[in-house]
């Protein structure tokens, strides 16, 4: 009897008395369901680095790294991945030339101009462009942007770098203006009303008060963004082109990292082969470049958390 | 410059930026509705695709993503809800095996989705000989939403007040009995928003499920076990064909895909506010 216990003295006894083998039960399933996403990391790395590593006993780590040539198929086949890379980081530039100037804008303009009313508005607005799927981008690049920068003289191939940058700018940038304005509308407002009373005007606020306050997670913003564009896939494979070439034009075709792996994917390749094994070594770099950018993004959102909550 | 000025233009500035994201977002829907309204007709919706754009439509694809839908609802739902109930209820905070799996879900969220589609050629397509199979499509489809249910449901969870918690342990009530029937009801309209959310991710997403195989020319209405394409494949299928016809197909096509996603947004702005609740 509990009341004995107490009575002799003791520590009143908190425990179930017998075992409950139900609950047990029900937490060992719960915690099966979080292990999936374990086993799915754990999938992601065996899928990717087992193949690339027999990839690379077949062909040298340096050469892949280094080579400005890329034609797996081709007879001698050469395996630099440098013109992928290189696409994939001239679109990026492009994307983020756009995005993040628009982006920080935006953000700025929700956050310190906005009314509460017309934030609760405009904000879910501007991130429902951020919820259409990336196939419609690509059309979009492919059909009125191609067309449009035409019509202004200026000379792109039907699959060019720049119409695909151009979208996927306008793709992302509704990503940095929400998360630069969540950092933003973190920053105590006692910063604000400081710089108001020493005489401040709007813009000084923003630009010397709210923007270097909120900048980590200004910076985390931008840095999802280039992992996003990164590893976006259809607007390049639509838009973009399959011509895996070493070039700093933009108006030309060229073939994203992302690009290579779904058109090769796509295909009836033979497992095992060289080819099929491609797929593995460049999604594996993709995966190294994203995971360093997303671990870096995620320190600092974390960071600018711990300061002003 | 006075300070006068240089506000009214700073402002000019800020708000010609929200200007340029809301104005691509009209010329888009224009541009689609444009090219594509002409051929949004029954035959997209109840023909299989064809070589010639006049009788060509997308029936396959609309049954596969529902069927695919269907079945990730029914994957993702209750294991991104048992793992945000492990990670809010069960989990304790300080043991390094739980953080570990914290961030290991952040970190998932923002891993390409084409690398999903590595796993399932890898895993799913070659490794287990499931083929090139719709069941394949669901699978993956699930593991790449499937942080952002737990995420949801884990805010779902959390913005239940201890207080409800409380109350049922003084009556005497066990863990999974609090959780059974008190936490995870009052949880329900965040689960569902979110989970709906997700299901909208999924049905647009087409990068992963090109890898699992399903840039195929399909004719016939698709199984669960058999080959299949995706309303978003479908769009990318009539979209790499040469004639200026199947673009504007292809732009009908969109039309339809944004449709369900709309229907599926609004569907969860509505359970959201409806039941909506202060405590």
């Amino acid at each position: 009897m509990a009341a004995s216990d107490i009575t002799a003295g003791a520590e009143p006894r908190l425990r179930a008395q017998r075992r409950r083998f139900g609950e047990d039960v029900v937490k060992g399933l719960l915690f099966v369901c979080a292990l999936i996403s374990v086993a799915t990391t754990v999938g992601i790395v065996i899928a990717l680095f087992i193949p690339a590593f027999e990839f690379f006993q077949e062909v040298s780590i340096i050469d892949f790294l280094t080579g400005t040539t890329w034609a797996p198929l081709f007879e001698p086949a050469h395996f630099g991945v440098l013109p992928l890379i290189g696409g994939t980081l001239l679109v990026t530039l492009i994307a983020s030339m756009v995005a993040m100037p628009l982006g920080l804008g935006a953000a700025i303009y929700l956050s310190e101009y906005a009314s509460p009313r017309a934030r609760g508005i405009l904000k879910p607005a501007l991130e429902t462009l951020a919820g259409i799927p990336t196939i419609v981008f690509g059309y979009f690049a492919l059909t009125f942007m191609t067309a449009l920068l035409r019509d202004i003289g200026i000379e792109v191939d039907i699959f060019n770098t720049l119409s695909a940058g151009l979208v996927m700018g306008v793709m992302l940038m509704p990503i940095i203006a929400s998360l630069s304005e969540d950092a933003m509308g973190a920053v105590p407002r006692e910063l604000r009303d400081g710089a108001y009373a020493l005489g401040s005007t709007k813009v000084q606020v923003a630009t010397r008060i709210v923007v270097p306050a909120a900048v980590s997670g200004i910076i985390a913003s931008f840095v999802l963004a280039i992992s996003r564009a990164v590893g976006e896939t259809m607007i390049v494979l639509v838009a973009m082109g399959q011509q895996p070439k070493l070039t700093f034009d933009p108006r030309e075709a060229a073939e994203a990292m992302t690009a290579f792996i779904a058109a090769t994917g796509a295909g009836d390749v033979p497992t095992g082969s060289i080819e099929y094994k491609t797929i593995f070594a460049v999604g594996a770099t993709l995966f190294v470049l994203t995971l360093v950018m997303n671990v870096f993004a995620i320190r600092l959102v974390r960071k600018y958390r711990e300061v002003y909550e | 410059m006075s300070r006068r000025l240089k506000g009214v233009l700073f402002r000019g500035l800020l708000l010609f930026s929200l200007l340029v994201g809301f104005s691509m977002l009209i010329v888009l829907l224009v541009d689609v509705f444009r090219d594509g309204l002409p051929y949004l007709d029954m035959a997209l919706l109840t023909n299989p695709p064809s070589s010639d754009p006049e009788i060509a439509g997308a029936r396959p694809a609309i049954l596969a993503t529902l069927y695919m839908g269907i079945l990730l609802l029914i994957f993702v739902v209750p294991l991104g809800v048992g793992t945000a109930l492990y990670l809010e209820e069960y989990a304790d905070k300080t043991r390094w095996y739980n953080r570990l799996l914290e961030i290991n879900i952040q970190n998932l969220a923002a891993v390409p989705s084409i690398v999903y589609g590595i796993l399932g050629l890898a895993f799913l397509v070659r490794g287990l000989g499931l083929g090139r199979v719709l069941l394949a499509g669901a699978m993956i489809l699930t593991l790449l939403v499937l942080p952002t249910v737990i995420i949801a449901a884990r805010e779902a969870i959390r913005s239940v007040p201890d207080s409800i918690r409380q109350g049922a342990y003084a009556l005497g009530a066990t863990q999974w009995q609090v959780v059974s029937r008190q936490v995870l009801p009052a949880a329900i309209p965040g689960i569902a928003t979110g989970s709906i959310l997700a299901l909208a991710r999924a049905i647009g997403e087409t990068a992963p499920l090109i890898l699992i195989g399903a840039v195929t020319y399909i004719s016939f209405d698709p199984t669960i076990l058999g080959p299949f394409t995706a309303l978003p494949i479908q769009i990318y299928s009539f979209l790499r064909l040469p004639q200026e016809e199947f673009k504007l197909l292809a732009a009908a096509s969109i039309i339809v895909l944004l449709v369900i996603l709309l229907t599926l947004n609004a569907f969860a702005i509505y359970i959201r506010n409806k039941y909506r609740r202060t405590w």
